[in-house]
């Protein structure tokens, strides 16, 4: 498959109150971004298991983005900074399992920041196409 | 805060010796039962008892090789709530430091309890032990072990200590109140005794004992195997991240999981009390499986084989003691403690946390700082 033809799937927690606000304002804004994003809406990324994420690299997404509000702006005082505990947990485990690092991102993207989300999902798509795809689409997966 | 003492042990061996020594806690007023390894009568397996009544602790077996559970869990059933009496119980170096993980996830407690522990080398996994124990004619087998491992011999081919001791850093019980020294001693004459808590000194002073300095052998005896062990943990790690280095390599490793979960049984800090993976959440519709199968082509059965291995690792890697009892109970014997173990150390040095070390050091996915792991954050 060759660069071009490769669109990825990238699926993508975003937190209620600041980047899916963002993701809102980029639409309205009609700021244009890769349509290869799919947007899971959740209270707060303080509520993104583990094993969401794992389940989503399971089914096939290229790339996981999880998405909450900067660092004491959190609508839940503190559900961000549980969220990095827990996406450095897979950051640790994943790639020794073959999965590139780079598909699992954490970002914070505040709800005035149409901007930066397009262009967050504008460089995490370009890094994952020059990943190429996952290995579970290869792999007969169990 | 640390005292020794010791036991002078006469004919009978180190057995008899630590037979009474548990028989005459026991007798203390402040202590209403002795939880310890002990032997039933039936095809010598080896238990956790629970022992009331001094008359009992005749075929206690506080050395033996065997290692059927974690009594870390056992100990934990104990202790989550008021059990009316002080307990003392022996366990193995990583037995504590798997309770003293369940004490920080309050699935535990330390009060009216009293850790007892041995300097550990080792123990058989469970076939191994079934077939020793077959052939123990004599009943005696807990002794030739004790002679022969503790002196550092190499045990005979079929009879080594399991995989998971045999890789093991932590051989001495640190969370202890009370260890049992047994490191460059000749334990047929002697055994050490030190007191490492506050607890275990008003224990041990009560008793009446000798006192006793640590043997000059010890620390060199520790440091010696805790190297060997060091390096052949080293090259299992090697080992199992070259066999796991990418999904169809795990998948290969898996391959004979039938999804038994006894894996997650056997751990003792698979904490949830009501594990996802034996609820509806994975009883899937009878229609899902045929999008599965549908959208990929093929849809192996039992599914969610790889979820569950890579979701148990997240929840219990930060916590591994690594005492091996999940190969223990693999049907099918795949690797697993390998591969958990592997995981886990990467994940602990990427926490600086070590399981165990200290009741107060709480587990890493329980608390946050604010200003930490800046590197995880793409901009």
């Amino acid at each position: 498959m060759s660069h071009d033809d490769f669109e990825p799937t990238i699926i993508a927690f975003v937190c209620n109150w600041c980047t899916y606000t963002a993701a809102d304002l980029a639409g309205t804004s009609r700021l244009i971004y890769p349509i290869n994003v799919r947007l899971i809406r959740v209270m707060c990324t303080g509520m993104v298991d583990p094993k969401y994420v794992i389940k989503a690299f399971l089914e096939g997404a290229d790339a996981v983005l999880v998405s909450g509000c900067h660092p004491g702006d959190c609508h839940y005082i503190n559900g961000n900074f549980k969220a990095r505990r827990r996406v450095k947990l897979l950051k640790e485990i994943l790639p020794q399992f073959g999965f590139e690092p780079e598909r699992l991102k954490l970002t914070w993207i505040g709800a005035s920041d149409g901007l930066e989300f397009a262009h967050i999902v504008n460089e995490l798509v370009s890094a994952v196409k020059d990943l190429g795809p996952t290995e579970v689409r290869k792999t007969m997966v169990l | 805060m640390s005292q020794g003492f010791k036991i002078e042990v006469k004919e009978g061996g180190a057995e008899c010796a630590l037979r009474d020594f548990l028989e005459k806690i026991l007798n203390l007023d402040e202590i209403r039962a002795v939880l310890t390894p002990l032997r039933l009568p039936y095809q010598g397996a080896v238990m956790p008892v629970l022992v009331s009544h001094g008359d009992r602790l005749g075929a206690a077996e506080p050395l033996s090789p065997a290692y059927p559970l974690s009594g870390a869990r056992i100990l934990s059933r104990l202790t989550r709530q008021e059990a009316g009496g002080r307990v003392a119980a022996v366990l193995r170096p990583c037995e504590i430091r798997a309770f003293v993980e369940l004490v920080k996830l309050k699935q535990a407690s330390l009060d009216n309890l009293i850790l007892i522990g041995a300097d550990c080398a080792g123990a058989f996994s469970n076939d191994v032990y079934k077939r020793a124990a077959a052939e123990d004619a004599d009943g005696d087998l807990a002794r030739r072990f004790r002679q022969a491992a503790y002196a550092g011999e190499e045990l005979p081919a079929g009879y080594e200590t399991a995989p998971a001791c045999r890789v093991c850093g932590h051989i001495t019980p640190d969370g202890a109140d009370v260890l049992i020294g047994l490191f460059g001693v000749d334990a047929d004459r002697e055994i050490w005794l030190e007191a490492r808590t506050e607890v275990g000194k008003a224990l041990l002073e009560g008793m009446d004992l000798p006192e006793g300095e640590e043997p000059k052998a010890r620390s060199g005896v520790i440091k010696d195997r805790v190297g060997k062990n060091r390096e052949r943990r080293d090259e299992m790690f090697h080992k199992t991240r070259e066999a796991t280095g990418g999904l169809e390599k795990l998948a290969s490793y898996l391959a004979s999981c039938v999804n038994c979960l006894n894996c997650r049984v056997a751990c003792p800090v698979c904490y949830c009390r009501e594990c996802v993976f034996g609820t509806d959440v994975f009883e899937h519709e009878p229609r899902q499986y045929m999008n599965w199968a549908d959208r990929k082509g093929a849809v192996k059965m039992p599914a969610d084989t790889v979820f569950y291995h890579l979701t148990r690792m997240a929840h219990m890697a930060a916590s591994c003691v690594g005492c091996g009892q999940c190969s223990n109970a693999c049907p099918n014997d795949i690797p697993v403690m390998d591969l958990f173990c592997t995981v886990a150390h990467g994940v602990q040095e990427g926490f600086e946390y070590e399981p165990g070390r200290d009741v107060e050091e709480p587990p890493p996915l329980a608390v946050f700082r604010e200003d930490e792991f800046a590197e995880v954050v793409g901009r």
